[in-house]
């Protein structure tokens, strides 16, 4: 265990699928870290290669994919580098992971109950008393009543809601440090939505874990991330803690972004909300230059050089050649 | 910044967990009728094949010219003796058919266990790696289907000599075709599934991925072409027997019965028509037992 608390560092990782027009650059030299109880949340548009980043780290990529990086480490130990035999040993044991569609996360041939012991017994060589009790004590933890009872129900006789439960009781068998999840709340009804997010933040908090959120919704970041990084078009374009970035956005695109939101009380019925004109560049080939260039409003000739990635307190950084909001 | 968590509430009363839920399959059991009368029928033959000796009141070997083509008990002429009459050769009718039973699920068994281990590995190999092992894959079952069944049966009895182990290898060895196209279509389906991607995450094997995740998916397709594949082994042995080139005689095989009989069949029609219904009844028990085994054994249904 570091000092530092870093559980999970990602330097310069990168993402290229072979298609027949040429490489797709899916993630473009992504860059982040998240400390031990911290939240970060990845946002972006579909397409900008939030998830491939997520697949990536738990190296579950499709057969074209590849994947490059400088250092990609899970508590200290660089998975990049790690053999498959480590990597399995790491996965649901170090790390977990919450999918998207709770339908079909769940084996329809086993009961809760074998799907929440198999991976425990498997990693910590426990008794199958010893499993089945942990699964009980998490199923009440994610606030699953009669718990007992449902440990010998099949995936199809549980509702949505249940299943990313049983899902998330899953992924916290072992003790994970890392917990990503891929727009968890997505494939659920919206009072759903709501209680399964913070379900994951209470969870968060209580269990010190770090925890990724993928998302494309920017409320669900309001509420429960610390650190946010926005993405577009596969490179993070910016990053910092939650608030400062809300109230004060410096990437062109963060600030489009923020404008698409209707703020109760803010935004006057009628009113029509912002849009970011134009449409996300191809990432087939080579790509120079900002990746916004074409649609922002603040654009000059010296987009289409490379972007300086420019920092500032408290940990802000991104990808724009102006230095300041404005 | 973040508002204040409110405790987390249990999205629905699901009613709880129902007595039935406990105990899904015996259950509904007693409700799929296809298997309950296929299986019933199947059970029927194959305690007779297994009984055979016991049941036979005679020899199926043995000859008596004087009491060649006697009728069965529900003619005229037939008596007790030979409820089922005897052949040309005077052997007795009943016992030979129970004998023949033992012939038909041996077949059918061994073929569609030899070809499915075969279409199964190729298959689920195919659907779950795809790539090159996937092109491999179904170039063998092109070149495999490109071969007529018959043929290879004509040219390896003309080789080694028919019998009744060159007939389960050769159908074995040929008929995987059906379990690796299935197979493979029904893995790949299975493979794009989250929980794969989720027992990946979970840091399983490839090894245990395929026989602990996907492998049990499929199972319900496997028993439906596996049925399939039996009873239409069984067909093609008595096809075979029937042409010479299977089970030869003095063994009873349904179809070699029928094949023996062809000349007969205008006099002594029971001859052919026994071994034929005995034929069909075995393949229609196969086949309900299979669909039947299928509504049990998919997972969705489990309730």
């Amino acid at each position: 265990m570091n000092d530092s608390g870093i559980v999970l560092d990602v330097q310069d990782l990168r993402v290229d699928i072979d298609t027949p027009r040429g490489p797709l650059h899916a993630v473009r030299g992504v860059s982040f870290q998240v400390r031990r109880g911290e939240t970060l949340c990845l946002v972006g548009e579909s397409g900008c290669g939030k998830s491939m980043t997520s697949l990536a780290i738990m190296g579950l990529l499709p057969r074209a994919a590849r994947r490059s990086t400088t250092r990609l480490a899970v508590l200290d130990e660089d998975l990049a580098r790690a053999g498959r035999r480590r990597v399995n040993a790491l996965r649901g044991n170090k790390m977990a992971m919450i999918f998207q569609e709770p339908m079909t996360a769940l084996n329809p041939a086993y009961t809760i109950g074998e799907q929440l012991a198999e991976h425990y017994r498997h990693h910590r060589g426990a008794s199958a008393a010893q499993a089945c009790e942990r699964a009980v004590e998490l199923l009440e933890k994610v606030g699953i009543a009669s718990a007992g009872q449902r440990l010998g129900q099949y995936p199809h006789q549980l509702s949505g809601g249940l299943r990313q439960r049983v899902m998330i009781a899953m992924a916290l068998m072992c003790g994970p440090e890392l917990l990503i999840a891929d727009e968890p709340s997505t494939a659920l009804d919206v009072t759903i939505q709501a209680q399964i997010l913070r379900l994951l933040a209470d969870l968060q908090a209580e269990l010190g874990i770090a925890m990724v959120l993928i998302t494309h919704d920017l409320g669900v970041v309001a509420r429960i991330a610390r650190q946010v990084a926005v993405m577009y078009a596969g490179q993070i374009v910016e990053q910092g803690p939650v608030s400062e970035l809300f109230a004060a956005p410096r990437h062109p695109y963060t600030e489009g972004l923020l404008a698409c939101i209707p703020v109760p009380g803010r935004t006057a019925p009628g009113t029509p909300l912002g849009t970011i004109p134009g449409v996300v560049p191809s990432l087939v080939g080579d790509l120079r230059g900002c990746a916004f260039h074409d649609r922002c409003r603040y654009t000059q000739p010296a987009c289409r050089q490379d972007v300086p990635v420019r920092q500032a307190p408290p940990g802000r950084q991104w990808r724009c050649i102006r230095t300041e909001a404005g | 910044m973040a508002a204040p968590i409110p405790p987390v509430v249990a999205d629905i009363a699901v009613p709880a967990a129902a007595p039935a839920a406990a105990r899904p399959t015996w259950r509904r059991l007693r409700h799929n009728q296809a298997l309950l009368v296929g299986g019933a029928i199947l059970l029927l033959i194959v305690l007779v094949a297994v009984f055979a000796p016991w049941l036979s009141p005679h020899d199926p070997y043995v000859q008596d010219l004087t009491h060649r083509t006697a009728p069965p008990v529900w003619y005229d002429k037939g008596t007790w003796l030979h409820p089922l009459g005897t052949d040309q050769l005077g052997r007795d009718y009943l016992s030979r058919l129970f004998y023949g039973a033992r012939i038909s699920l041996l077949i059918g068994l061994s073929v569609a266990l030899i070809s499915g281990l075969i279409g199964t590995a190729l298959g689920m190999a195919a659907g779950y790696f795809g790539g090159g092992i996937d092109m491999a894959v179904s170039f063998l079952v092109t070149t495999r289907l490109s071969v007529p069944v018959i043929l290879v049966a004509l040219a390896t009895v003309a080789i080694v000599g028919g019998s009744l182990w060159v007939v389960i290898l050769v159908l074995g060895l040929l008929k995987w075709d059906r379990f690796a196209v299935v197979m493979r279509s029904a893995t790949q389906q299975v493979r794009s599934l989250e929980y794969v991607s989720a027992a990946q995450a979970a840091g399983a094997s490839t090894w245990r991925i395929v026989r602990g995740e996907v492998l049990p998916n499929v199972v319900p397709h496997l028993i439906v072409i596996a049925t399939l594949e039996a009873a239409s082994a069984i067909l093609l042995e008595a096809a075979l027997s029937f042409l010479g080139l299977g089970v030869q005689p003095p063994l009873p095989s349904w179809g070699l019965m029928i094949s023996e009989a062809k000349a007969y069949m205008f006099f002594s029609f029971w001859l052919i028509a026994i071994p034929g219904s005995a034929l069909a009844l075995l393949i229609f028990a196969i086949n309900l037992a299979g669909d039947g085994l299928h509504q049990w054994l998919t997972p969705e249904d489990k309730a």
